[in-house]
């Protein structure tokens, strides 16, 4: 019986395994062959030189990295601290009220990132609703609120809002109610609760959250360049101007590859250290 | 009572809506008590035992511990706590860490704390290396034990129970429940225990408090409870009885009604007694119910045909199909059991000082 249900399982998998290697790991084997050879060579049948890393390393794309990381790591800390009383109210308190919430955070996703950023932009111009609106009342102007890094790190946090919220709210709910009034009446504080009960046993969907938001602001592109201006030049564009602009593929693969290692070890290391099949629900 | 209860009820009400659960409850518990606090479902135990911890607030009345009043403050301020039906263990946490979380919370250190939890350990017969297995490798008694143990590391004035050991299989119940017992004796603590389960009570206790939809029925020892129940619910719950309604009738006699009920001689001389008119129930249990010889006499007697034998056991429960229809069950232990066969006519018979008079308010 179980044997059989094995192979249904292998065979319901097929479709996807198939989508993945065409869609995924082809481009992923491309690009890693790309990134070691000559530079600006447009075919992968060169001799490898690993120059693109030389040049990789030569010139000061790792700022661009820092930039994207550390922005990543301080939109993901924002997220969390201010998803973490929303997602409790929703998985322990709202009851109704939670779809609620859950519909109108979702809605944002169906308009495209770049049309909300252009929201903002129109926003916190020069001249914009904020800025506008403030000259026109009381005839002092500023220089509006665009082109610095704590916008950027805004718009990071708004656009990956709904990706640290659900998995948060999945993760509070997971917490056993009976486990906090026990504490509670053994004497621990709410403060000894969250530190000692809400956290370690959240952590499935805190870890979930945190990689989410965090491996999708570091490799955010939009924000940094609607927002941001050229206050900063984030990896992802990099990666972009090396492909289009610069017309030198080896260069963006390499930087893509360096990306890749950095959040792919990172989501591997986050993964292994918490349970994943509690939040997936799977039965043990 | 010479000293001052540990913890002393009055008048607690507790209001849901229109919906009145607990109405008025006074209560002292003296020093070092087993209590049980027995009742069906719905009759207000919960809600009860939820205020007494602090995990939620009366709407009336006062709760008064060593003096000091109590109803307002917070389960983490009270030096209380309870042993959750579900136990309420921490799953991320080893049996040691779960022993200690009351320790640590007060910033007591390491060692000591672990110190603490290994006597907790020996106390409630876990062994030591118990400290560091997890949770989930914990059998459903340990588990128990664990919870226990992590209760009394927190080193309560007052120990509550909220039906621990209903998820448990017969057996392990019925070792715990000793065990429970032992363990009041070794601690000296004052344990107060809410169930559905008589037995439970019955096994543990030292008084019990029968509750009936937001009132206290009767609060007694268990066997004044069983011999001398003040209700017809009462009598009920405390397991199998035999009820017949009775009247009081002229010359300070009785007269039985349902079920032909012979009493021999005087009522006065009984003991027995109803005002004429009055009525009342008369209660025996089984285990008193005597199948008599020919020619013998008891105060009361039944006549009547033997319908079904149960073996429980040790005892043996016979159903008897009084003249009238209505039913009674008798219990003999298995050496004195009744020798004829279903079908067969009997004559039931018992005397008065095993019959208790259940007077109608």
């Amino acid at each position: 019986m179980e044997r059989i249900e094995a192979r249904h399982g292998l065979f319901a998998a097929t479709p996807v395994v198939v989508v993945l290697i065409l869609s995924f790991v082809a481009p992923l084997i491309v690009i890693a062959l790309f990134s070691i050879m000559p530079q600006k060579v447009f075919s992968v049948l060169n001799m490898p030189d690993f120059s693109a890393y030389k040049t990789l390393l030569s010139e000061a794309y790792y700022k661009s990295l820092l930039w994207s990381l550390w922005m990543a790591f301080v939109s993901t800390v924002i997220l969390f601290l201010i998803s973490w009383p929303l997602a409790f109210g929703m998985a322990k308190v709202f009851r109704r009220f939670t779809l609620i919430i859950t519909i109108a955070v979702v809605m944002t996703l169906f308009v495209s990132e770049n049309i909300r950023l252009f929201g903002w932009v129109l926003t916190l111009m020069k001249g914009g609703l904020i800025e506008g609106h403030l000259r026109a009342l009381t005839g002092v102007g500023f220089d509006g609120l665009l082109y610095n890094v704590p916008v950027i790190i805004f718009g990071l946090v708004y656009v990956y809002f709904p990706f640290m919220l659900f998995p948060l709210a999945q993760g509070i709910s997971m917490i056993p109610d009976d486990a906090r009034q026990a504490a509670t009446d053994l004497g621990a504080s709410r403060w000894q609760v969250l530190m000692e009960i809400d956290i370690p046993l959240a952590a499935p969907g805190i870890v979930v959250g945190s990689l989410l938001s965090f491996v999708l602001a570091a490799g955010a592109l939009a924000e940094s360049k609607l927002l941001g201006g050229q206050t900063v030049i984030v990896i992802a564009d990099e990666v972009e101007t090396a492909f289009t602009y610069g017309q030198d593929w080896p260069l963006g693969s390499a930087l893509s590859i360096v990306l890749i290692s950095i959040i792919g070890g990172l989501a591997i290391y986050g993964v292994s250290r918490v349970n994943l099949d509690e939040i997936m629900g799977r039965k043990r | 009572m010479s000293t001052e209860p540990v913890l002393r009820l009055e008048n607690i009400t507790k209001k849901f809506g229109n919906f009145t659960a607990l109405h008025g409850i006074d209560l002292d518990i003296p020093e070092g008590e087993f209590l049980t606090i027995v009742g069906p479902s719905g009759s207000g135990k919960t809600t009860l035992i939820r205020i007494l911890v602090g995990m939620d607030e009366p709407t009336d009345g006062a709760i008064w511990l060593r003096g000091q009043r109590i109803e307002r403050m917070p389960a983490n301020k009270r030096p209380t706590c309870m042993v959750f039906q579900s136990l309420a263990l921490f799953p991320h946490r080893t049996v040691g860490q779960n022993i200690e979380f009351p320790l640590k919370i007060r910033g007591v250190k390491l060692a000591e704390r672990k110190a603490r939890a290994m006597e907790l350990l020996d106390l409630l017969h876990l062994p030591q290396d118990y400290y560091t297995k997890r949770i989930t490798q914990c059998s459903g008694g340990e588990r128990q034990r664990v919870a226990l143990a992590r209760a009394l590391a927190f080193d309560p004035e007052i120990l509550f129970f909220d039906e621990p050991l209903s998820a448990l299989d017969y057996r392990l119940r019925k070792t715990l429940e000793k065990e429970l017992k032992d363990l009041h004796h070794r601690t000296g603590k004052t344990f107060v225990y809410i169930t559905h389960s008589l037995e439970e009570a019955m096994v543990m206790s030292d008084r019990i408090a029968i509750m009936k939809e937001g009132r206290f029925e009767q609060i007694d020892v268990a066997d004044q409870i069983y011999a001398r129940p003040v209700s017809n619910f009462v009598a009920r719950f405390m397991g199998e009885v035999n009820l017949f309604e009775i009247e009081g009738a002229a010359n300070n006699t009785l007269h039985g009604h349902g079920v032909e009920v012979h009493i021999n001689g005087e009522a006065a001389d009984l003991g027995i007694k109803l005002d004429q008119g009055k009525r009342g129930t008369l209660m025996v249990r089984p285990e008193f119910v005597q199948f008599m010889e020919v020619g013998a006499t008891s105060d009361f007697v039944v006549h009547g045909i033997m319908r079904e034998e149960y073996a429980l056991g040790s005892r043996m429960q016979y159903d008897i199909e009084a003249a009238d229809g209505s039913r009674l069950t008798v219990e003999k232990l298995r050496e004195d059991r009744f020798l004829g066969q279903v079908g067969d006519k009997v004559v039931l018979g018992w005397d008065v000082e095993h019959a208790h008079l259940i007077e109608e308010t």
